[in-house]
């Protein structure tokens, strides 16, 4: 066996090592030995690129090496779990230009440095579609990532920004890359379209962020990981690589279901959410909620509490905003102590990413049996005392399930409303990320406790304490 | 790998399985752990990393642009790979079950 063959023995060692690190995620219990070994596969992976005949020189890539693992340390260290989100979009960022910058490197050896002779790298038939695509892609995932990451870290507005014309900008800088593929695929070794073709899939990038509002972020997020595995499976190709194919089409995979279940949990389709704001916004419901708010202090909900047998509660965003996390695991183990049964129901689309609630809540110590998901937790909603909802506004309100003309209609919602008695915690009557109002507010069984949510969570426990 | 070209068909036999692998794992995922599974995802396709360092091992890292591509994308490569591994394993680390909670409790 030449040393080629042993390489590639390696890199199926490591496929299946990822593959086990992905099927151990199933479960809590077994997830961290997955990463370990998945991260194992990866160690393996570099030494055996490492042993590779072709590189002949290791001085340039200790210095990227030290950089990238620096950093990678540095901010995966640093991170709050409130920030996830934004850590996980700049990830996908870099990985989208890295891969780019793999492909250009190729693609400059293979059709623009003449000077050497060396032996093609692969058959160009696959290589230039594959490398115009890897471009393209990853362009957009670069620019993308970086737009959502600014959204996130709120150092662009959340809101979606909108000009006029944006449309047809948008179509014309797609219609153009498209377009330059002509030129391209018949003179691959001309090194203005490929920056032609680089400039503007960067440009589309930024163009089709821009307008996608802060809480759909979940929904960007996820497809900005489908395509950061797509443009490694493409990389694959460009480079005859079998591991970057496995491996890409192994996050791909998971991009495209995590946006299939967001899009799912808002009841919109995936055009909707991309493209959503420039369509003629709907017609806002004019129903207008009936009855009225009845407020109740934090000592009054404390007695309810207190005779509670059952407790749900309910998070959302605003609980990250307002650091609440670590007070409200605090009231829940007093309930809990209090001979309650406590648990958390987590709405998919609660929180800025995919699952986001959980994990600032495990980080609060809260221990995961309790964190129940919305499907499992909605049939027992007859029999709980009192459902307590912080900082969660459009994933409650009951106008998902009956009114046709709300434009929340149709989203799966945490049926709250069905337990004995409501808490909202609010700081204003304010309207959720959708613009309305929430019926939930006015309803018989329902109690606003007016304020900050930490505030009013260190309120609860404070009476318990002094009980 | 030099002379040693993989046929395309194969690439896309490969492709194929790969896709329908990695649905009938990532399905089975809770959405518990949704996160920490989006920033393995992001450690692994740090993957690219094997691509970076031919492009910055190479005899082909032999120009002033090559020599950038070539450092810049196991940088970034690294960075995916560093701080993916490294933020899924400090979130893993905080999801306790109730049984292993217990002992912590008692001290508190």
């Amino acid at each position: 066996m030449n040393h080629i063959s042993y390489i590639n023995i390696v890199y199926i060692v490591s496929c299946v090592l990822f593959a086990t690190g992905l099927k151990f995620l199933g479960s809590p219990e077994t997830a961290r030995r997955g990463n370990q070994l998945s991260a194992l596969g990866m160690l393996l992976a570099v030494l055996a690129t490492l042993s590779a005949h072709e590189i002949i020189s290791f001085q340039w890539i200790l210095i990227g090496g030290i950089i990238g693992s620096g950093l990678g340390a540095f901010v995966a260290t640093r991170a709050a779990m409130t920030q996830m989100p934004e850590m996980v979009a700049l990830l996908h960022g870099f990985g989208g230009l890295a891969s780019v910058f793999v492909d250009w490197s190729a693609y400059y050896n293979e059709f623009v440095h003449f000077d050497i002779m060396r032996i093609p790298a692969g058959n160009h038939a696959v290589m230039i579609p594959a490398i115009y695509l890897s471009i393209l892609i990853g362009g957009i995932t670069f620019t993308g990532s970086l737009v959502a990451w600014g959204k996130l870290s709120e150092r662009l507005p959340g809101k979606p920004m909108l000009f006029t014309g944006q449309r047809e900008i948008n179509m014309a800088a797609m219609a153009a890359v498209l377009l330059l593929a002509i030129p391209f695929f018949m003179h691959p070794a001309n090194n203005l379209v490929f920056l032609a073709i680089l400039a503007l899939s960067l440009i589309l990038g930024v163009l089709v962020v821009i307008p996608i509002g802060g809480a759909d972020m979940p929904v960007v997020i996820s497809v900005l990981n489908s395509y950061s595995g797509l443009v490694a499976c493409t990389t694959g190709f460009v480079i005859n690589n079998v591991l970057l194919i496995v491996v890409g089409a192994l996050v791909g995979a998971n991009g495209i279901i995590l946006s299939y279940i967001m899009c799912k949990a808002m009841n919109r389709s995936l055009n909707n959410v991309l493209f959503g704001a420039f369509a003629p916004a709907k017609k806002k419901s004019t129903a207008t909620a009936k009855g009225e708010v009845k407020p109740i202090t934090p000592q009054d909900a404390f007695l309810i509490l207190e005779a509670a047998r059952s407790v749900v509660i309910t998070p959302g965003y605003g609980l990250a905003v307002a650091q609440a996390q670590h007070a409200v695991r605090e009231l829940g183990e007093l309930l809990e102590k209090n001979g309650a049964d406590v648990k958390y129901a987590i709405h998919p689309v609660a929180g800025r990413m995919p699952g986001h609630m959980n994990v600032l809540l495990a980080e609060a110590n809260v221990p995961y049996d309790q964190l129940v998901e919305m499907e499992h937790v909605n049939p027992l909603m007859d029999t709980v005392d009192v459902a307590i909802v912080i900082g969660a506004n459009d994933t409650v309100n009951p106008a998902a399930i009956h009114d046709k003309s709300s434009p929340v209609y149709g989203m799966p919602i945490v049926e709250t409303f069905k337990a004995k008695t409501v808490f909202v915690i609010k700081r204003s009557m304010a309207s959720g990320f959708a613009g309305i109002e929430n019926e939930l507010f006015y309803y018989d069984n329902t109690r606003m406790i007016f304020g900050d949510a930490k505030d009013v969570v260190q309120k609860l426990v404070a009476e318990f304490k002094s009980k | 790998m030099e002379n040693h070209i993989v046929p395309f068909v194969y690439l896309l036999y490969v492709l194929a399985l790969s896709v329908f692998l990695g649905f009938a794992l990532i399905s089975r995922v809770p959405p518990l752990l949704h996160t920490p599974l989006m920033s393995e995802a992001n450690a692994i396709s740090g993957i690219t990393i094997v691509g970076a360092l031919i492009a910055a091992g190479s005899m082909d890292a032999n120009s002033p642009l090559t020599i950038f591509l070539g450092v810049t994308s196991v940088a970034m490569a690294t960075f995916n790979v560093v701080g993916g591994y490294m933020v899924t394993e400090r979130m893993l680390k905080m999801f306790k079950s109730k049984a292993s909670h217990a002992p912590e409790q008692k001290k508190g």
